[in-house]
């Protein structure tokens, strides 16, 4: 599917069906990252030093990207790989359906990749007979599901552990009990015997090392590196993006990512894959495929801006967008990450429904200039947390300002067109302005009391009853209090005349 | 003398002149010339941030027409607007133009109303009592855009009687801005409930801020959850002479 065809999703009117309950649990649930990375990043006083020189390095290699993608795939080519430039999603899926279908695979281990959600694999790969299984414990369980998952970070962070019982019981005809540790254990075991009957694995990748060849892959729960040794065949779908220099560059990009992702100081696993296994006896698939995706990156690379939010995008964990995601859960001024709701930008839930209890995380506009440069989601995202996220951003770049420069990318947004022409009306002449501005606003107010979404504003038009629409406590102990009082013009005009007020 | 001129913002205007009325009084009792242009108005930031760059235009350069009468630096008690006009309005304007020129002139001398005090005026005790314990959340704009972490809390360390609490995720997101609440009123009520779960756990009896519009929100979020903790603009609190019991 071409970059164009992703459609305009509006979160909005999804974010009304969110229960209640689970925000709040997600965000108590997700808020260990928010200390983990402040104490991380704490450790490392040239903290700040690293961040510019990991994109000082990626402004280094974005520049100079033909060279190192071309020197990679002589390394990888040499150590015994090969290697598939793609340039759209449909291609990547061609491809991987065809080494599938060359080696009469029945039966696929992935391991989480935002890449292969990016060109919706699973899909494919599932229309052609294949089956593809999710090995990530929380992938895992939202696939046997059958749902999408309600969290970037954590996916099946919805579902307690009795509802995972229950579906462990349901689907693979046991009788689980609800002990997280047993829970584990049982998925352990299933997932234990696909590994070992699979006959090909897919993962995506964090870093490619143009120096040697060499596929890097950061994990926390090992079936990555299950995914990648146990099969006889590997396949690797990897954004152009993610190339490195050299082992050096590498050392910048491990100390940044897991500290500004999870608040770890390194993953559990950190794999480093050279080609395929050289000698009978070695361990590794005999095969290693590297799919090398474009499907849209070199168009934003002609983009001065672009190319700086291409630079945040290339160095992540293999979630794609996970990291500046993630570090805005793992930073303490992140929010968003930690409120699920809204939908996933992933492909698998564009195509399907979603029950009303799984809705998923807004995705803020900075995924968006990645997939199309075209189509912003919503610029409320981007302005309300550009700020946070320029700070929470693993590298330094300018992605604060993207929104801005770019005013013309955006999708129009939702609120209506005509309310706003007429508020410049407003605006532009002050004397209507005192006026029209207090019908403006009792409008909005009653628009905003008009339903039980909005009810913690209720109290402003309660106070506007008794002379004024104020939200201030009434009873404050304050000296100077004055009664609430909306028009505020007498005051100041009268002020006016005691302070001069300069010539207008 | 020092001159300052009052920006009032949409908010403080509809909601807030008891603060506004406040803030006139303590830069008056601190020996400011205040001056409150009449022409002002919006500064259009919920245009801006709703991607509506050509609308911001005009309501931009009537702000900016109405506050150049003047030289004097221009205060509102608000991060989010003061961020408005500090950080996007030279970028409204083709550089080199004279329109940008003013923009650029504007945008330096606009303060956030604790940044004023803290920053130009170098007050740091304004002899404010308030016998509470109280705590801060740090608005998304004031922290993040303007930078200002610290002036709060020097001026809340110097008031009389004042105990400050640490608030657990001080720096959260209290989920309103602006717009957003409008569009997303769910995920914006969660935000708000976490934080307000927050407050709640601090044992605090005051909750302060320096944002109107997160006020609106917390206030309204403690409210509902009724609660009897008071959330106040920090302008109230530094204007309180309460005594001490």
């Amino acid at each position: 599917m071409s970059q164009d065809t992703h459609p305009y999703i509006g979160f909005e009117k999804y974010s009304e069906h969110v229960p209640p309950s689970i925000p709040l649990a997600v965000q108590q649930a997700t808020s260990r990252f928010v200390g983990g990375r402040a104490a991380r990043v704490a450790e490392l006083p040239q903290w700040e030093q690293l961040r510019q020189l990991g994109s000082d390095i990626r402004q280094h290699t974005i520049e100079n990207m033909d060279v190192y993608l071309t020197r990679l795939e002589e390394k990888v080519v040499a150590s015994g790989g090969h290697v598939h430039w793609v340039e759209t999603a449909e291609e990547a899926r061609r491809i991987v359906l065809q080494i599938a279908q060359e080696n009469n695979v029945k039966h696929v281990v992935k391991s989480k990749s935002m890449a292969t959600e990016e060109i919706d694999l699973n899909h494919a790969l599932g229309a052609a007979g294949i089956e593809s299984l999710e090995t990530d414990l929380g992938e895992y369980i939202i696939q046997l599901a059958g749902t999408g998952p309600s969290h970037i970070i954590v996916p099946a962070v919805h579902l307690k552990k009795e509802e995972i019982a229950v579906l462990f019981s349901e689907k693979l005809d046991i009788n689980a009990q609800t002990d997280p540790i047993e829970l584990a254990r049982i998925a352990r075991e299933v997932l234990r015997e696909k590994f070992l009957n699979a006959d090909m694995g897919i993962s995506g990748g964090n870093f490619l090392i143009a120096e040697t060849g060499t596929l890097v892959m950061v994990t926390n729960e090992g079936n990555g590196r299950m995914c990648t040794t146990m099969p006889e065949l590997h396949v690797a779908v990897v954004g152009i993006d993610k190339v490195i220099p050299d082992w050096e560059s590498l050392t910048v990009f491990l100390k940044l990512l897991a500290r500004s992702a999870t608040g770890q100081k390194l993953s559990t696993y950190t794999q480093f894959i050279t080609g395929p296994r050289r000698a009978d006896g070695e361990f590794g698939p005999k095969e290693f495929h590297l799919v090398l995706l474009d499907n849209g990156r070199s168009k934003i690379l002609k983009d001065p801006i672009g190319r700086d939010v291409l630079k945040l995008f290339a160095a992540v964990p293999v979630r794609m967008f996970a990291p500046c995601i993630k570090t805005w859960a793992a930073l303490r001024m992140a929010h968003l990450s930690r409120v699920p709701s809204g939908r996933s930008f992933r492909r698998k839930c564009l195509a399907h429904k979603l029950p009303a209890n799984c809705r998923l995380l807004p995705r803020s506009a900075v995924r968006v200039p990645m997939f199309a440069l075209s189509r912003f989601q919503s610029q409320q995202f981007s302005v309300t947390f550009a700020a946070v996220l320029r700070k929470a951003m693993r590298l330094r770049c300018q992605l604060f300002q993207f929104p801005f420069e770019r005013p013309q990318i955006l999708h129009p947004l939702h609120l209506p067109k005509t309310g706003f022409t007429d508020w410049v009306r407003v605006c532009c002449r002050s004397s209507i302005h005192s006026s029209a501005k207090i019908i403006g606003y009792q409008i909005c107010l009653i628009r905003l009391i008009g339903g039980q979404r909005f009810d913690r504003f209720h109290h402003l038009v309660r106070d506007s009853e008794n002379g004024g629409i104020c939200a201030l406590p009434k009873k404050r102990n304050l000296p100077d209090d004055q009664p609430c009082d909306r028009q505020h013009s007498p005051f100041f005009r009268a002020h006016r005349s005691i302070s001069s007020e300069p010539a207008s | 003398m020092p001159k300052a001129q009052l920006f009032i913002t949409c908010l403080g205007d509809q909601f807030y002149t008891a603060t506004l009325q406040n803030v006139t009084h303590l830069l008056e009792r601190l020996g400011v010339e205040l001056t409150f242009p009449h022409d002002q108005t919006c500064c259009g930031q919920p245009l801006f941030n709703n991607g509506f760059e050509d609308k911001t235009r005009p309501v931009a350069s009537n702000f900016i027409r109405a506050f150049a009468k003047s030289d004097a630096p221009i205060i509102a008690p608000s991060g989010s607007c003061v961020s408005m006009v500090k950080h996007h309005y030279p970028s409204l304007f083709k550089e080199g133009t004279p329109a940008h020129a003013l923009a650029v002139d504007i945008s330096s001398r606009t303060f956030e109303f604790t940044e004023y005090l803290v920053n130009v005026l170098k007050v740091t005790d304004v002899g404010a009592v308030y016998p509470h314990k109280v705590t801060y959340h740090a608005s998304c704009h004031y922290l993040r855009e303007l930078g200002l972490k610290t002036e709060v809390k020097t001026l809340l360390n110097n008031v009389q009687g004042l105990e400050l609490v640490q608030l657990n995720e001080e720096e959260t997101c209290c989920g309103f801005g602006g717009a957003f609440t409008v569009t997303y009123p769910e995920v914006s009520r969660s935000m708000m409930e976490n934080k307000v779960k927050n407050i709640i756990a601090s044992d605090a009896d005051t909750v302060v801020t320096c944002e109107p519009g997160c006020l609106m929100n917390v206030a309204g979020g403690l409210h509902k959850a009724g609660s009897s903790i008071r959330a106040i603009h920090i302008v109230d609190l530094l204007s309180s002479k309460e005594e001490l019991a």
